[in-house]
């Protein structure tokens, strides 16, 4: 290996070390604050809240979406839905109507637009101090909204996000999801705590509606909307933080193509977003955010990618080495048991910095179960998400920088 | 607010979990050195053992000397001392001596299995392979998955293989001795050359006594079931 690919595989892997021990201090400092409720808690306030639902074909979902809004327990009268049908071609607007009895839902219907411009319609609309939305694909916790709004008791909260569920994980793909979301409830958890969230996810993020009244609405922003408002928001200095304890149930991609070409759109989101933003990255004024989140972005792209050729070519070298093993001998199906011997255990450093790294991770999945939880839960989920995603996230991180070389914009389905 | 006093904090913790990782690969490294060369202490006490049983021969009938003693041994220091010269870094110098010492170990227990054969009616054979790991040398690669199938096949195939280029007088001996040139890789058997990649059919065709040790084998296989 040339020396310069030396450096650059220790330096990566040395910045992909420091943003995890950087998560685990935070974590060791502040974990006395995150806090886990399990019973009813009640406000002093309830302020008036408006929440929307954006649908675009959402006729299998959208029903139990709604009904979990109507089974929070919040004041009806404090509580506007918006159900926004973004131009469906199927019977979305139909299973909307059917809501309209209720007095505190409101059915719109427009031409397709795009998810922002239906969101944009309900800010349009909104007259109330807080506004929210959520995916037809996602439904609340009956506690979600109330443990939420205490958040916003600290004025310079601007708004929070809630922590995203995996809901009912049937295949393997879908339970390698559930651990990567585990491990989002702590990672979100800890740059809540650095004032460095770079998402605010569509599924029930609240915000002041100050928020909008001073940056503007959502824009399009490479279909990744929730991501560009946190960076504007980011960008203005305003405060988000992450709520634990408000759970919400999202239906995760259940089949491999699926989940790549969401992860595809999340990624160039994230590359596109950033380029546009650039020039916060690493300026001291724009706080943990510009100096934090962004580069461990970019960094967990660039290992990753950096892991996947390493694991490549070594897959390529060993499969040339026993096709010519085989050439000359004929196939030998017979275990060689003396290699299980710990001698020839790959020792080298850079060995043991991935073991380090994977280490790490593993502390953040039990950190994240347990605080989603409520207890530490060894689960096989860990070794389906390592599977999954080290084979085939690279590919999402390529196809993405891809997209965004030739400005292919991912579509959302 | 930026806590410039936590980046730092992290930046030194980090820095000692990695100079953790570059002591520990040291720390293993060095151990898996110490585990060739305690299995080459064994190999020459063995060695030396036999040498002394041997001389004692005349006092002792052939059923008390074993003739299997070494190559288990052998073969588990060579693949030690092969993933060593590739997987350990900076103990370059070691491991080159330790592969001389362990071409040394190879010649004597060749010099000793021939004794044991004329005296005793062993059925080895043996074979000396050279090879070359200076430069690239894909037909060595393919040789050595060869000989390692024979081997399998035959027990009693006895493989000594040695580093064309390695600076060793006994191995520049061999070479002169066989005047084996520098066409790798090589192999010495029935007191001929051959140069060039062999497969199993050529060496078993060139050998036809490995067929009688096969069945020798066989026989001994039956008897003892």
């Amino acid at each position: 290996m040339i020396i310069s690919s030396i450096i650059f595989v220790y330096f990566i892997t040395f910045l992909a070390i420091f943003v995890q021990v950087f998560f685990l201090v935070t974590f060791l400092e502040r974990k006395r604050e995150i806090i886990r409720r399990e019973e009813k808690i009640e406000l002093g306030v309830y302020p008036s809240v408006t929440i929307v639902v954006p649908c675009w074909n959402e006729e299998n979902t959208i029903q139990r979406t709604v009904l979990s809004l109507l089974d929070l327990d919040y004041p009806k009268e404090k509580l506007q839905l918006f159900l926004i049908d973004d131009g469906s071609t199927d019977n979305t607007l139909k299973v909307l109507k059917e809501f309209e009895t209720y007095s505190n839902i409101k059915v719109f219907h427009k031409e397709n637009g795009g998810k922002h411009t239906a969101v944009n319609l309900g800010l349009e609309n909104n007259t109330n101090d807080f506004f929210g939305c959520l995916d037809a694909d996602s439904f609340v916790h009956p506690e979600a909204l109330k443990r939420i709004i205490t958040y916003f008791d600290n004025p310079e909260v601007m708004a929070v996000a809630p922590s995203i569920i995996i809901h009912k994980p049937k295949n393997f793909v879908q339970y390698a999801q559930k651990a990567e979301y585990e491990m989002a409830v702590y990672i979100k958890k800890m740059l809540g705590f650095l004032d460095a969230i770079h998402v605010t996810p569509g599924p029930f993020s609240i915000f002041r509606k100050t928020v909008f009244d001073k940056i503007g609405n959502y824009r399009k922003a490479h279909n990744t909307e929730d991501m560009e408002i946190a960076y504007r928001m980011q960008s203005h200095r305003y405060k988000i933080e992450q709520c634990n304890d408000a759970y919400v149930y999202t239906v995760a991609p259940d089949t491999i193509k699926k989940l790549f070409k969401q992860r595809v759109r999340w990624i160039y989101g994230f590359i596109n977003n950033t380029l546009d933003y650039k020039r916060l990255i690493l300026r001291p004024k724009y706080g943990n955010f510009a100096l934090f989140t962004i580069p461990s972005g970019v960094i967990s792209i660039s290992a990753a990618l950096y892991l996947f050729t390493d694991n490549v070519g070594n897959i390529f070298n060993k499969g040339i080495e026993k096709f010519t093993q085989v050439s000359v001998t004929g196939l030998d199906f017979g275990f060689n048991l003396s290699h299980l011997n710990w001698f020839y255990m790959n020792t080298e450093t850079s060995a043991i910095l991935i073991f380090i790294l994977f280490g790490l991770l593993i502390i953040s999945m039990i950190l994240g179960s347990q605080m989603a939880n409520g207890r530490v839960r060894f689960s096989l989920n860990i070794f389906y998400f390592i599977a999954i995603y080290s084979v085939v996230a690279p590919f999402w991180l390529l196809k993405a920088v891809y997209n965004t070389v030739f400005s292919k914009t991912p579509s959302w389905r | 607010m930026i806590d410039w006093k936590k980046y730092i904090l992290v930046f030194f913790i980090t820095l000692a979990l990695f100079m953790s990782a570059f002591y520990l690969s040291n720390f293993l490294g060095n151990k898996k050195i110490e585990d060739v060369k305690s299995i080459q202490d064994k190999v020459a006490i063995d060695i030396l053992s036999s040498e002394t049983k041997f001389a004692l021969l005349e006092e002792l009938s052939c059923k008390d000397v074993d003739n299997t003693f070494l190559s288990q041994e052998l073969g588990e220091l060579a693949g030690k001392i092969e993933y060593g010269e590739q997987n350990i870094s900076g103990s370059k110098n070691e491991i080159l001596s330790l592969k001389r010492y362990y071409s040394l170990l190879e010649i004597k227990d060749y010099l000793l299995m021939k004794k044991m054969r004329e005296r005793c009616g062993l059925k080895s054979i043996f074979v000396f392979y050279f090879y070359s790991d200076k430069d690239r040398c894909e037909d060595c690669e393919k040789q050595g998955y060869v000989l390692t199938a024979l081997r399998e096949k035959y027990p009693d195939f006895r493989i000594y293989s040695f580093d064309y280029n390695l600076d060793l007088s006994a191995i520049q001996a061999l070479v002169s001795i066989y005047k084996v040139k520098n066409e790798l890789p090589a192999m010495v058997f029935n007191g001929k050359v051959y140069n060039g990649f062999q497969s199993v059919e050529d060496i078993e065709k060139n050998l036809p006594d490995l067929e009688k040790l096969k069945k020798t084998e066989d026989n001994a296989n039956q008897e003892n079931s």
